[in-house]
């Protein structure tokens, strides 16, 4: 893996790297993805994806109104709140 | 006999007699923890003021001739991946290191209310990704029965605990051998129960197709009284299976007949440690001297596992982690320009590089090009793995093999290489990805003074036979009843 193709992809997963990680992972990646094309060579025409190994689907429960998280509990946890809502840097231009 | 040396039943057995309270019991863990674990580095936290709440609750309830519940007054040690309301759980991550859950995980309400007493939370690899515990952004775990090695992981610090006699229980999670691997490598007990037996509500999702919570335990009875307690149907995880709970501790003691055990020769072959080989080997004349009959079987699949396991693990990995944004809870970096450099800024700072590495590797599997020709891949490999299980299970009753490919390995050993750390899950992945139960008791100590497990696999929901045969060889053999030398 290229390390353009690493900055790439580290964009997608919105991550910021140092340069010394963007070295690492071209070289660690390199190696797992070339260990993890031998299943280029298993068969698997007509075979079925398996997403999850449970035997349920579309698991449905009755629209009841309960209760939920109270505010200030729910922001708790938050880097930044105004005691109402979760804060973040704008992201429109004033003008 | 030490209280922290006694099993579940017998500590059990001397609380139900009142020979000892619940608050003895858990100031005797929590003693040790505070005099041990600095050496031991098991705890991330530890509660000792709710932990003797609740054995005062215990002992409360005895006293009243109430039943004080399936657990009533035991220690566990929960993993720091299941969260605890209003106590600290952090996944080991810098991301979360202040994050205080404002609800219990489903298995944690359930400990409660069968009378548990929770002393903390424990160590793990970040996020529950890795295979030693060193990935943990916070302390090290070592191995009680040699501290130059690892505990194994990713619930490394579940297994030190209860190996270093720190509690008799613990909840671990496992999503590629993650409670087998460190119960072989600390010579516990350790199982991973059928994918939606436990409800995954509450606990901090890694790859949520793989995902199980299970118990760690001394022996195999602690095991199947901690899973008795967690196992059952919950509707706030829609892949919890809503079927009947089997009397599992009731059953225990009833020997298997006929039982028909599978051993893959594959799994012998290179990359086999000789004396985990020799003393899984051993294992299996011990059932065949309890009238098992033992068969040769294939999973045609199963050399695959590892390199299926490392795409759709990472994949659902880099999907469930992109909730840690720096908004709603987690890390928030201080300096950035705008609202997408702030979530890069965040996640690059505060998730370490095994975390990292998987979500890339996710990340990339599932970009535009790669999808079908990796992840879609990756899902139909595990489809065949699944039917050769299946396969098996017609002819067998059990699948018996290693857990891992050598004993626990030195702390620093495969940290520079994330592929050869990988290559270790080869024999337990394979249950996760199926979705089938397995557990991973002691059989053995090498040479160098270094547990060895056994691992037996069952079909779907057939935990009542993996704990009864379980059962079957501890009774025969005493290698759970040994301590590292050191304690």
């Amino acid at each position: 893996m290229e390390q353009s193709e690493v900055l790439r992809v580290a964009r997608l997963a919105r991550l910021k790297l140092a340069d010394s990680e963007v070295d690492s992972y071209a070289r660690q990646l390199t190696d797992i993805l070339q260990y993890v094309e031998q299943l280029e060579e298993v068969q698997t025409d007509g075979v079925e994806p398996m997403a999850h190994p449970g035997g349920v689907t579309n698991v449905l429960r009755d629209d009841v109104v309960t209760e939920s998280l109270p505010v200030a509990e729910a922001l708790a946890n938050a880097p930044r709140s105004d005691g109402r809502y979760f804060v973040v840097p704008a992201i429109l231009d004033a003008g | 006999m030490s209280l922290t040396r006694a099993s579940t039943d017998e500590l059990l057995q001397l609380l139900d007699s009142r020979e000892v309270s619940a608050v003895e019991v858990a100031t005797a863990f929590l003693d040790e923890i505070e005099a041990r674990d600095e050496q031991i580095g098991a705890f991330l936290t530890v509660d000792r003021d709710g932990a003797l709440t609740a054995a005062r609750t215990a002992d409360e309830r005895r006293a009243a001739g109430e039943s004080a519940g399936l657990l009533g007054g035991i220690p566990v040690a929960v993993k720091d991946l299941v969260c605890t309301r209003g106590l600290r759980t952090t996944c080991a991550s810098r991301m979360l290191e202040n994050f205080v859950p404002p609800y219990d995980a489903h298995v944690v309400r359930r400990l409660r209310d069968e009378g548990a007493v929770l002393l903390g939370k424990v160590n793990l690899d970040e996020f529950a990704m890795g295979s030693s515990t060193e990935t943990s952004a916070f302390r090290r775990t070592v191995n009680p029965w040699n501290s130059e090695h690892s505990p194994g992981g990713s619930s490394g610090g579940s297994a030190a605990a209860i190996a270093a006699g720190l509690a008799p229980l613990s909840i671990g999670s496992d999503t590629g051998g993650s409670i087998r691997q460190p119960a072989s490598f600390c010579g516990v007990v350790g199982l991973k129960p059928t994918y939606g037996r436990v409800s995954r509500y509450g606990l901090v999702a890694f790859a949520s197709s793989l995902d199980q919570l299970g118990p760690l335990s001394r022996d195999v009875s602690g095991s199947a009284r901690l899973l008795q307690v967690i196992a059952g149907h919950d509707p706030q995880d829609a892949t919890c299976l809503n079927v009947p709970v089997p009397d599992w501790t009731g059953q225990l003691e009833q020997p298997l007949e006929g039982l028909k055990i599978g051993v893959v020769a594959e799994q012998f072959a290179d990359g086999l440690d000789d004396e985990v080989a020799a003393a899984v080997r051993a294992a299996v004349e011990v059932y065949r001297g309890l009238g098992a009959t033992v068969e040769e079987i294939e999973l045609p699949h199963a050399r695959h596992s590892v390199a299926t396991y490392y795409l759709i693990a990472p994949c659902e990995a880099s999907s469930n982690l992109a909730r840690y944004d720096g908004v709603h809870y987690g890390h928030r970096a201080e300096q950035f320009d705008d609202m997408v450099d702030m979530y890069a800024a965040s996640r690059g700072e505060a998730f370490g590089s095994e975390v990292k590495r998987r979500i890339m590797l996710g990340t990339w599997a599932l970009s535009s090009g790669y999808y079908e020709a990796y992840y879609l891949k990756a899902l139909k490999v595990r489809r065949l793995i699944r039917q050769d299980f299946d396969d098996a299970f017609r002819r067998v009753d059990l699948i018996a093999g290693p857990v891992t490919p050598t004993t626990a390995f030195r702390t620093g050993e495969l940290t520079g290489d994330p592929l050869a750390m990988y290559l270790a899950d080869i024999y337990t992945s394979i249950a996760n990805l199926a979705g089938i139960p397995g557990i991973s008791i002691p059989a053995g100590i090498s040479q160098a003074g270094l547990p060895i497990g056994l691992q037996l696999l069952a079909p779907s929901l057939e935990e009542d036979r993996l704990l009864r045969a379980a059962r079957m060889y501890e009774r025969e053999t005493n290698w759970h009843t040994r301590w590292p030398a050191s304690l």
